[in-house]
């Protein structure tokens, strides 16, 4: 027989118990699955092309043929590009942005509902999937930013207007994709987590990052509406796509005290994401 | 303090909400909230019923668990049995931290791997070799750990040449080979298994166990979840035997497994009449009893296989000069006729008593539960009563040796003189 103080003696590895801490987001469990995380990523990329014969240069031809329709609907047609710049660069680079974004916050605001049959099965870190979803967007964004580099390069180096003045700022852009891809993560974090027992949100979210879309710069250039300024600064998207036009194109509008805002916005939206994450995903199975 | 503690359970319970999640649910959290924000606790951990399916429920809350305790030695394997809604599936799901317990902690000791449900993350559209590396790492493997492990896996589920297909053109028992193989050769200190004696044929049955048998031999503990008690007998030392959502008993497994078979096999085996109107019978005939008599020392031990049995009917007879023979067809529970016999007809007296006596032998039923249906008949025509289900009563496997548990084929299971001889 084994006394109850002997018992504290011992060293449990782990403790299933109704509480836990709700903010602490045990680094060294996630690093204990991090072929698990990479794993998961390969996955998302590879079944994307499975059985397609273009394979992965359909990654390309989405982003291609949107810019297209925008260059031709809001550019030609609606005239709400920046002139001053090409308009195919001008779209590509926000249909580009723009289309990370959305993905991060459509996955990861599923993450619950779309693994209930994983979860309710086995026990890893949960965290673990919408941070693969976050990678694996961020290499198709990446397969795609090569893609606008090429076409960047290309008004580059050609003679004939309209130029493109980048800048130093461009050195900026890793600390721009952190911002998204915190924001989109923290955002669905929270979603995932409130929409468990109450689905009401799923609605909200499917139309409200459609209607976010119209509230970012990514069809319209700041600069041309001045007078909404500050009404559009408070999305802290604006001041990333601003930044990324600016340092890229030469046109748009660099406000560090709008990316301060926007980073201290995204880091509240995270950390109570997680927050909220880490308390449902103990008992989630229950309720999905 | 020889022994080494891996798992050690206290006060688990689980609570779970009956009905659908809906505007009575908010306004349940709202409540919750409130108390827990002032301090107090969860108002609804205190009520909630005990969980009785055959009832309609009464209130809102039901528990699944109700504070369950206990301990697992290293080394050793624990089989928990109890009928459908015991509560076993939901302590699996706690041990293995799907979810979490409404009050109570569990602590462990290792790394627990499940196998609740073998493919878990199988995605279709990747190749076996794929999955493989994927389903390893939800099992809790390292990439390493599985790339050194890859050929024993590919041997093991026999599917070398397809494993660069993906899995959605697999046969449904490949699949499950694949992914069996695959969570048989995770090496954590805990492996929780339930019921994989369901999948697969008996070839591959008799891998699996094998495998377990290794696994509890390495000095690894296992907890064994199944319906199968000669299973669980044979490789579990000790049991934990769930009831509503409760302990009932918990020990070395054989003194377990008592309990449980003489708790919840409901046999029909005697039966008495002392007030004719209940008993079965109409203006001819009037049974006053029915008895099964088996053969085993012990009257509560269960009928096996071996167990040979004796049934025997009393009745009264109502007219006079009748010839009467009795008939007896035994039927498994899903309906089929095993074997029907009959008495000679004789002719009976008025008022008297008789008694039919059937011997069954040892060595002729195979396990399964089994319905009697007696007729006397008159004059061998005209059926003049019919009693259904006279007896009901069920028929347990023997101790087998070897490593096979599944289903011993065919209706009866007698022993032949069958041998193999040297030339």
């Amino acid at each position: 027989m084994i006394t109850d103080t002997a018992s504290e003696n011992i060293h449990w590895d782990t403790v299933i118990g109704p509480k836990k801490s709700n903010l602490s987001l045990n680094l060294k469990e996630i690093w204990r699955y991090r072929d698990l995380l990479m794993l998961f990523v390969k996955k998302d990329i590879i079944t994307v092309y499975k059985q397609t014969i273009l394979g992965p240069i359909w990654f390309l031809l989405q982003p291609i043929f949107t810019t297209l329709t925008y260059v031709i609907i809001f550019g030609r047609i609606g005239g709400m590009a920046d002139n001053t710049v090409p308009s195919i660069l001008f779209f590509m680079g926000s249909v580009t942005l723009w289309n990370y974004f959305s993905d991060t916050l459509n996955i990861t605001s599923k993450t619950f509902s779309d693994n209930a049959s994983v979860f309710g099965k086995v026990y890893f870190p949960r965290i673990i999937l919408p941070l693969s979803k976050v990678i694996s967007g961020l290499i198709k964004f990446l397969i795609q930013f090569i893609l606008f580099f090429v076409i960047w390069l290309f008004f580059l180096i050609k003679k004939t207007p309209p130029h493109i003045h980048p800048n130093m700022y461009i050195l900026i852009f890793p600390f721009l994709l952190i911002i998204m891809s915190a924001l989109g993560l923290g955002l669905g974090l929270f979603i995932t987590s409130m929409t468990t027992k109450y689905r009401d949100l799923t609605f909200l979210v499917s139309f409200g990052v459609q209607l976010m879309m119209f509230a970012t710069p990514v069809i319209y250039p700041v600069n041309k509406h001045l007078q909404y300024k500050f009404w559009l600064f408070l999305n802290p998207l604006t001041s990333v796509f601003e930044a990324f036009k600016y340092s890229f194109l030469g046109s748009g509008i660099l406000d560090f005290g709008w990316l301060l805002y926007s980073c201290i916005f995204t880091s509240v939206v995270l950390i109570f994401g997680i927050f909220v994450f880490n308390k449902v995903e103990r008992r989630f199975i229950d309720t999905v | 303090m020889s022994k080494n503690i891996v798992i050690k359970a206290e006060n688990i319970s689980k609570q779970y909400r009956l009905g659908q999640v809906g505007t009575g649910t908010l306004s349940h959290d709202l409540k919750r909230w409130w108390a827990l924000a002032r301090g107090k606790e969860d108002p609804y951990l205190k009520i909630g019923e005990e969980n009785d399916r055959t009832k309609k429920a009464v209130g809102d809350y039901a528990w699944a668990l109700k504070d369950i305790n206990f301990e697992v030695a290293q080394g050793d394997t624990l089989g928990i049995i109890g009928k459908n809604g015991a509560g076993k599936s939901t302590l699996l799901k706690l041990l293995s931290r799907v979810t979490s317990p409404s009050t109570g902690t569990i602590k462990v000791k290792g790394r627990i791997a499940s196998l609740l449900e073998v493919g878990t993350g199988f995605h279709p559209e990747l190749t076996g070799r794929e999955n493989i590396f994927l389903n390893g790492a939800i099992l809790g493997m390292s990439k390493k750990e599985i790339a050194s492990k890859f050929d024993e896996i590919v041997d093991f589920s026999g599917v070398e040449m397809y494993i660069d297909t993906p899995v959605k053109r697999y046969s449904s028992g490949m699949y499950v080979r694949l992914a069996f193989g695959v969570a048989a050769h995770l090496e954590p200190e805990i492996l929780i298994v339930d019921e994989v004696l369901a999948v697969g044929d008996a070839e591959f049955q008799k891998k699996c166990l094998g495998k377990m048998g290794d696994v509890a031999s390495d000095g690894r503990t296992i907890i064994f979840v199944s319906h199968n008690m000669q299973a669980v007998q044979s490789l579990c030392k000790s049991a934990l035997y769930l009831k509503a959502g409760q302990v009932v008993d918990s020990g070395r497994t054989d003194k377990v497994i008592n309990n449980y078979l003489s708790r919840e096999v409901k046999n029909k085996m005697h039966s008495q009449w002392d007030n004719s109107e209940d008993a079965p019978g109409n203006e001819h005939i009037r049974l006053l009893g029915a008895e099964i008599i088996s053969d085993l020392p012990n009257i509560i031990d269960p009928i096996t296989v071996k167990t040979k049995l004796r049934m025997k009917f009393e009745f009264i007879n109502f007219t006079d000069n009748t010839n009467i023979n009795l008939s007896l067809s035994l039927y498994t529970v899903t309906g089929n006729c095993i074997f029907n016999v009959g008495t000679a007809s004789k002719p009976l007296r008025k008022g008297e008593k008789y008694y039919g006596e059937l011997e069954i032998p040892g060595n002729f039923l195979n396990d399964d539960i089994y319905t009697v249906q007696l007729l006397f008949v008159k004059d061998l025509s005209t059926v003049i009563l019919n009693i259904e289900d006279i007896f009901v009563f069920e028929v347990f496997d023997e101790q087998r040796a070897g490593n096979w548990f599944g289903k011993w084929q065919g209706a009866v299971r007698p022993s032949f003189k069958f041998s193999l001889n040297n030339e």
